[in-house]
């Protein structure tokens, strides 16, 4: 047990910026995955294959593979940014997409003559789709965005592979220490648990007060 | 007010309109009838471009309806709609949903759009329901909150397409009623619907369909009791012998 409380301020830290990691990438993915979810409806084509390719493109290539791609490849072509910030970057386009298409599947559930009574009325598509249909849509879809985030939680930690020193990278670095990997290891598994716990009641909170009466 | 020359629609293979002519002079009511499928809801939903005409040319107050856009969305707002199934703003209380495009579209202010909209629902039978959601109110309260709705606009024409379709038989009255005080008013209307009582008595004209042409027009009068085509004659037996 002293192997935890030795190095309670490495868990801290590791736990903190896997917390910001996380609530980044939420809050980036929520806004790509609705910018992108509302090119994939729009009524222009090209706006719509370019959606359509961003999903494709994003969700094919393992999460691992772009933030190694970001972190070697950006440098090489002269961006340069810190690794806590491209893996902010890419992990918000990567569940951006998984965002968008859980928001897409909102947008088909609200009936047509909500947007068409919308647009009856004068509104633009966008204003319809902005002030009309999406707040629906995400009603609809709390629960499958819940999951969504409890995924991006998790996906944090192949941050760990590219050198940010979150949660899983701090538990890896205390266990090259000290060699005591189950009490180690566990430690972090049930914190990530705990995150993921508060996600999930967030979720439920969230959807019962934003239930739709039909 | 409203001018439709040579209409075509295409679903596919199947024309649901066919070289249709309809004018809809200011302040006069049409009351369109015909057999289902015949295109009446495709007709009137091509008056404000829900629908894509594949032909032909509408104009309202003597403008062509623009492409999507903005134009066409301006246009929008002075042709009011009422739907079969309501489809009020399901997350929005009724008071919302009526001060939504005035506050949007028109810029109207929050308190203007508010007053106006009070006014409209009181003026429609349901002031007492303003706060409430649409899924609280019964079928014949949202249909009359959409037509106030729509009034909101202040709309030159207004479209109705099978308003009472919907609607426990005993709520079918008090729709009608909303709608014939609008008609007495002077208010320009398209009505699609199977109410033959409410084309006998408020329409200025009627306006036969089937398969996707026009027909027969002609007063009430004239179409009830002496219609001359064959389909619209077959089409009263049936629809009035219950
Ligand atoms: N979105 C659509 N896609 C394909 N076919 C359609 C579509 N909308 C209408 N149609 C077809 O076009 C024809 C005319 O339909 P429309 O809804 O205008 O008839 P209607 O006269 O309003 O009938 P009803 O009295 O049943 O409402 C029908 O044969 C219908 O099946
Ligand atoms: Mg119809």
């Amino acid at each position: 047990m002293n192997v935890i409380t030795d190095h309670l301020s490495e868990f801290g830290d590791g736990l903190l910026l896997t917390v910001e990691l996380t609530l980044l990438s939420l809050a980036g993915a929520l806004v790509a995955g609705i910018v992108v979810a509302a090119m994939r409806v729009s009524p222009v084509r090209v706006l719509r294959a370019a959606g359509m390719a961003y999903v494709e493109v994003l969700q094919n290539i393992p999460l691992l593979v772009w933030l190694v791609i970001a972190v070697f490849g950006l440098p090489e072509i002269g961006v340069i940014a810190g690794l806590f910030t491209t893996s902010v970057v890419v992990i918000v386009l990567y569940q951006g997409a998984y965002t968008a298409e859980a928001i897409r599947s909102g947008i088909n559930a609200v009936p047509a003559g909500q947007g068409e009574a919308a647009r009856a009325l004068g509104l633009t598509f966008t204003q319809s789709l902005r002030l009309v249909v999406l707040p629906q849509a995400l009603r609809t879809v709390v629960q499958p965005l819940g999951n969504i985030a409890i995924m991006t939680l998790m996906n944090t930690a192949l941050a760990a592979a590219v050198g940010v020193v979150e949660l899983t990278s701090a538990a890896n670095r205390v266990n090259l220490a000290e060699a005591k990997p189950i009490w180690i290891f566990v430690t972090a598994g049930l914190a990530y648990m705990a995150l993921s716990g508060l996600l999930g009641l967030t979720t439920g909170v969230l959807e019962r007060k934003w239930a739709i009466l039909r | 007010m409203i001018e439709v020359r040579g209409l075509h629609k295409r679903f596919g293979a199947h024309t649901a309109l066919h070289e249709v002519d309809l004018d809809v002079a200011r302040g006069e009511v049409v009351v369109v009838v015909g057999p289902s499928g015949s295109g009446k809801s495709t007709l009137c939903r091509c008056l404000n471009r829900l629908e894509t005409p594949d032909g032909g040319v509408i104009r309202i107050d003597g403008a062509e309806l623009p492409e999507e856009g903005r134009a066409l969305a301006r246009l929008r707002a002075d042709v009011g709609m009422v739907f079969q199934s309501f489809n009020l703003f399901q997350h929005k209380t009724i008071l919302d949903n009526l001060t939504l495009a005035p506050v949007r579209v028109r810029g109207l202010s929050k308190d203007e759009a508010e007053r106006n909209a009070r006014e409209l629902l009181d003026r429609v039978g349901i002031g007492a329901q303003a706060e409430k959601l649409p899924a609280q109110l019964s079928g014949g309260q949202q249909q009359r909150a959409a037509i106030a709705r729509a009034l909101a606009m202040r709309p030159k024409a207004m479209l109705f397409d099978e308003p009472t379709s919907a609607l426990d038989p005993e709520m079918v009255g008090e729709v009608l009623d909303v709608m014939t005080d609008l008609a007495r008013d002077g208010m320009t209307m398209v009505v699609v619907t199977h109410e033959m009582g409410f084309a006998r008595q408020v329409a200025d004209r009627v306006v036969f369909m089937a398969d996707g042409e026009v027909v027969e027009t002609g007063t009430p009068a004239a179409f009830f009791d002496s219609p001359t085509s064959d389909r619209a004659r077959d089409f009263l037996a049936k629809v009035l012998s219950h």
